[in-house]
C-alpha cells in the first residue's frame, strides 16, 4: 500500500497485455489526474480498446500495474483487489460507457430500472427516493420525464448512449471510461452527446478515458491525447499540441488523414 | 415373393444390428415361414434395481390412500455391500414375470426402497446436507432421470426418495391439494416403491412433497417439507448467464432483484410478484421459494419444520433449516404484503386461509374454496361434529 501524497488519481506502469504470440499492448504507463480527461487515439488494431479494458480491470494484464486511489486516499492495486472490491469499485466509483449501449444496458428493463439498478445494488431500498433520482438524471441527460417507464430498446441510439451514461453516473463515479462513446451516432447526435459530456464531466469535476478513433472527438472533450499504434504509446501529450503539432511520423500520418468538409 | 425395394446396403449410419433397414431386407428375403410371429420373450428382464422402469403410476379411482399396506418384508438393498451384487434372496424368482404385470399396489416390488439406488441416495442425501448448512444456496446434485416427466416434480421426488425411511408417514400436495393428478401419482408412487404409509393429514405427514403450497396448519419440528421446485435461480430471468448468476450469489450482488421490483411498481403501481416471491435466507442468499403464493412466504420465516427444495430438471438442492429467518424482499414505501381475500371460503368457513377460485358452471358461476383440502375438510368436520 502506497502512502505518498502526490494526487493522481489512476496510475498505470509497464501495462503489457499479449494475446498468445501477439502484443496487445505493450509498456503503457502514464498518470490521470483527478477532473482530467484523457484521450487515447489510434487506427483500428491498436489496442486502444485492450489498454481501457486492462486499466477497467475487465481484462487482466500480462504484466503491468494499475493503481487507483481510493476515496479514503490510499492507492490500491486493482488487480490485486479482491473480485468482490473490484466489482463493487466498478459500480460505484467508477462508470463504463460502452461502445453498443446494448451493452451496458439492461434492454429489458425500463430507463428508470436501468438508471436505479447502481442505486440498488449499493443497498437503495426507498422507492420514491430512487425514482426521483432517477428521474433527476434522466433530465440532466435531456431524456423526457414520460420516457422514464419506456425500455431502452424503445429509445433511438442517442438516447440509449445518454441513458447509459446517466445510469454510470448515478452513484457519483470519480472516473469513467469510455469506449467509443460517440461512433454510430450521427453528427449532430454526436455533437451534442459531446457537449453533454463535457458539460457533466466539467460539472462533476469527473476524470475520464476515452478511447476514440476520430480525432475531432479527441480535441473537443480531451486535455491529454495519446496516440497508439501496434500496442504501444507512439506520442503523447496535451491535446491541442499534439494535433497542432505532432512530433511523430504516425501523429503526423493520422492528422493528415483527418477529412475537412 | 417379391423382389427386394432396395438392392444397395443400407447406409452405415443406419446401424447394422438389431432392425433398421437391414433386418427389414432379410426379413423380406426370408422363406414365409420364418416370418412367423415371434412368441413374446417370457425370460425375465430383471438386472437389477434399475433394469426396468415401472408403468406409470395412474391416480388411484378410490381417493383415500391411506390404508396402503406396509411391507411385512425387509425391502432396500442398503444391507447389500457395495459392489457386491444382489444376494440370491433378493433377487425375482426366475418365473417373476416383469414389473408392469404385478399390478398396483402389490407391495413385493422388486426395486430398491423408495425407487432410486443406495448410492443415488448418499449423494442427494449429501447435497441436502449442505445446503442445510449453507441455508438458501443452492447445491448442485446429479439429478436421476425419473419415471415422471420433468415439471412432474422429479427434484422434489428425488428428495423425498432420499429422506424417506420405513416408519415415515408421506403426504402429498399439489396446490394445496391431496387429490390432484401429481398428488395421488406421487403418493401412489411411493407406496408402491417404497411401501410407507400414506396420509391426508397434515399433522400425521412425517414427510410432505409439496408443489405451490405451504399447508395452513403450522408444522411440526418432527416434519420435512420439501418443495417441487421448476426454476431454482431467482436472477434466472434478470440475468440469463448462469456463470454471472453463481458469482452474483457468491458475492451478495442482489441490487438486480430489487430491479425487478422496481419495475412492478413502476408498471402496477404495486410489487405485483405473487408467487415465486424473492427471500433473502439468513440475511445472505437470495432464494427463490418455488412457485408458492407469497402469502406463504411469512410461513417460511422461523418455521419449526425443515424445508428442502428439489430442482431435477435444473439439478440444483437448497434447503432452510428450522428457525431460519426468512425475509421477503420489498422497498422502504412498498413494503411486502400478502394476498388478502374478501370473503371466507364457501365450503368450511375459515379465514385467513389462501383460497382457490373454483368456476362452477359456464354462465359465470365461481366459489372461493381453501386451496389447502386437508384444513377445509378438518374444518368442516369440526363444525359437523360441533352442531
Amino acid at each position: 500500500m502506497m502512502t505518498d501524497t502526490s494526487p493522481w488519481l489512476l496510475r498505470a506502469s509497464g501495462l503489457s497485455r499479449y494475446y498468445g504470440n501477439r502484443i496487445g499492448c505493450q509498456d503503457v504507463g502514464f498518470e490521470l489526474w483527478p477532473g482530467e480527461v484523457l484521450a487515447i487515439v489510434g487506427e483500428s488494431g491498436s489496442g486502444k480498446t485492450t489498454l481501457l479494458n486492462c486499466l477497467s480491470g475487465r481484462l487482466t494484464p500480462t504484466a503491468g500495474v494499475v493503481e487507483y486511489r481510493m476515496r479514503d486516499g490510499t492507492a490500491r492495486g486493482v488487480f490485486s483487489l479482491s473480485e468482490a472490491e473490484r466489482r463493487f469499485l466498478a459500480r460505484t466509483d467508477w462508470g463504463f460507457v460502452h461502445q453498443d449501449a446494448r451493452d451496458g444496458l439492461r434492454m429489458s428493463v425500463s430507463a428508470g430500472g436501468n438508471v436505479g439498478e447502481r442505486l440498488m445494488a449499493i443497498g437503495g431500498r426507498n422507492y420514491g427516493a430512487i425514482r426521483a433520482t432517477a428521474l433527476d438524471w434522466l433530465g440532466r441527460v435531456e431524456i423526457a420525464e414520460d420516457r422514464i417507464d419506456d425500455r431502452p430498446d424503445a429509445f433511438s441510439g442517442g438516447m440509449r448512449q445518454r441513458l447509459q451514461i446517466a445510469r454510470n453516473l448515478v452513484t457519483g463515479p470519480r472516473l469513467v471510461f469510455m469506449d467509443e462513446p460517440t461512433s454510430g451516432l450521427d453528427v449532430s447526435v454526436q455533437a451534442r452527446l459531446l457537449d453533454l459530456l463535457r458539460g457533466l464531466v466539467a460539472d462533476l469535476g469527473l476524470a475520464a478515458i476515452i478511447v476514440t478513433h476520430d480525432l475531432a472527438v479527441a480535441r473537443m472533450i480531451s486535455h491529454r491525447l495519446m496516440v497508439m499504434r501496434a500496442g504501444k504509446v507512439v506520442e503523447s501529450g496535451l491535446t491541442d499540441q499534439v494535433l497542432d503539432d505532432p512530433q511523430s511520423p504516425y501523429a503526423q500520418l493520422l492528422v493528415a488523414s483527418v477529412l475537412q468538409p | 415373393m417379391t423382389k427386394p425395394r432396395n438392392e444397395k446396403l443400407p447406409s452405415p449410419s443406419w446401424g447394422g444390428v438389431g432392425g433398421g433397414a437391414r433386418s427389414e431386407r432379410e426379413r423380406a428375403q426370408r422363406p414365409a415361414e420364418a416370418v412367423r410371429p415371434v412368441a413374446p420373450d417370457t425370460r425375465p428382464t430383471h438386472r437389477g434395481p434399475v433394469g426396468c422402469p415401472p408403468t406409470p403410476t395412474l391416480p388411484s379411482t378410490t381417493s383415500d390412500v391411506s390404508d396402503v399396506a406396509h411391507l411385512d418384508k425387509e425391502v432396500g438393498n442398503s444391507r447389500l455391500p457395495a459392489g457386491g451384487g444382489r444376494s440370491d434372496d433378493a433377487m425375482p424368482p426366475e418365473n417373476a414375470t416383469a414389473q408392469g404385470d404385478t399390478g398396483a399396489g402389490s407391495p413385493d416390488i422388486p426395486y430398491n426402497f423408495a425407487y432410486l439406488d443406495e448410492q443415488t441416495k448418499r449423494m442427494i442425501r449429501r447435497a441436502i446436507l449442505k445446503g442445510i448448512a449453507i441455508p438458501g444456496y443452492q447445491v448442485p446434485f446429479a439429478s436421476r432421470e425419473m419415471p415422471m416427466p420433468y415439471g412432474w416434480g422429479t427434484g422434489g421426488v428425488q428428495v423425498t426418495a432420499a429422506i424417506l425411511g420405513p416408519g415415515d408417514v408421506l403426504k402429498v400436495i399439489d396446490q394445496g391439494s391431496d387429490d390432484t393428478t401429481n398428488a395421488v401419482a406421487i403418493r401412489g408412487f411411493f407406496a408402491r416403491t417404497a411401501g410407507v404409509a400414506t396420509t391426508t393429514r397434515t399433522t400425521e405427514a412425517t414427510v410432505i412433497q409439496t408443489r405451490h403450497r405451504i399447508p395452513e396448519k403450522p408444522l411440526a419440528a418432527d416434519q420435512v417439507l420439501v418443495f417441487q421446485v421448476p426454476i431454482p435461480e431467482p436472477l434466472r430471468f434478470l440475468e440469463p448467464r448462469e456463470t454471472e448468476t453463481r458469482k452474483m450469489h457468491a458475492l451478495e450482488e442482489y441490487g438486480i432483484m430489487h430491479v425487478k421490483l422496481y419495475e412492478d411498481i413502476a408498471r402496477h403501481g404495486h410489487i405485483a410478484t405473487t408467487y415465486a416471491y424473492p427471500v433473502l435466507v439468513d440475511g445472505r442468499y437470495v432464494m427463490d421459494p418455488s412457485p408458492i403464493p407469497k402469502f406463504d412466504n411469512p410461513k417460511m420465516h422461523r418455521a419449526e419444520a425443515l424445508m428442502l427444495f428439489g430442482a431435477g430438471r435444473e439439478q440444483r438442492i437448497y434447503a432452510i433449516p428450522p428457525h431460519t429467518d426468512v425475509e421477503s424482499l420489498d422497498f422502504e414505501d412498498h413494503p411486502f404484503e400478502v394476498q388478502r381475500f374478501e370473503e371466507p371460503c364457501a365450503l368450511c368457513g375459515s379465514s385467513g386461509v389462501y383460497l382457490d377460485e373454483i368456476l362452477t358452471d359456464d354462465r359465470g358461476g365461481r366459489m372461493f374454496v381453501c386451496s389447502d383440502s386437508d384444513h377445509c375438510e378438518e374444518t368442516r368436520s369440526r363444525s359437523g361434529e360441533a352442531a
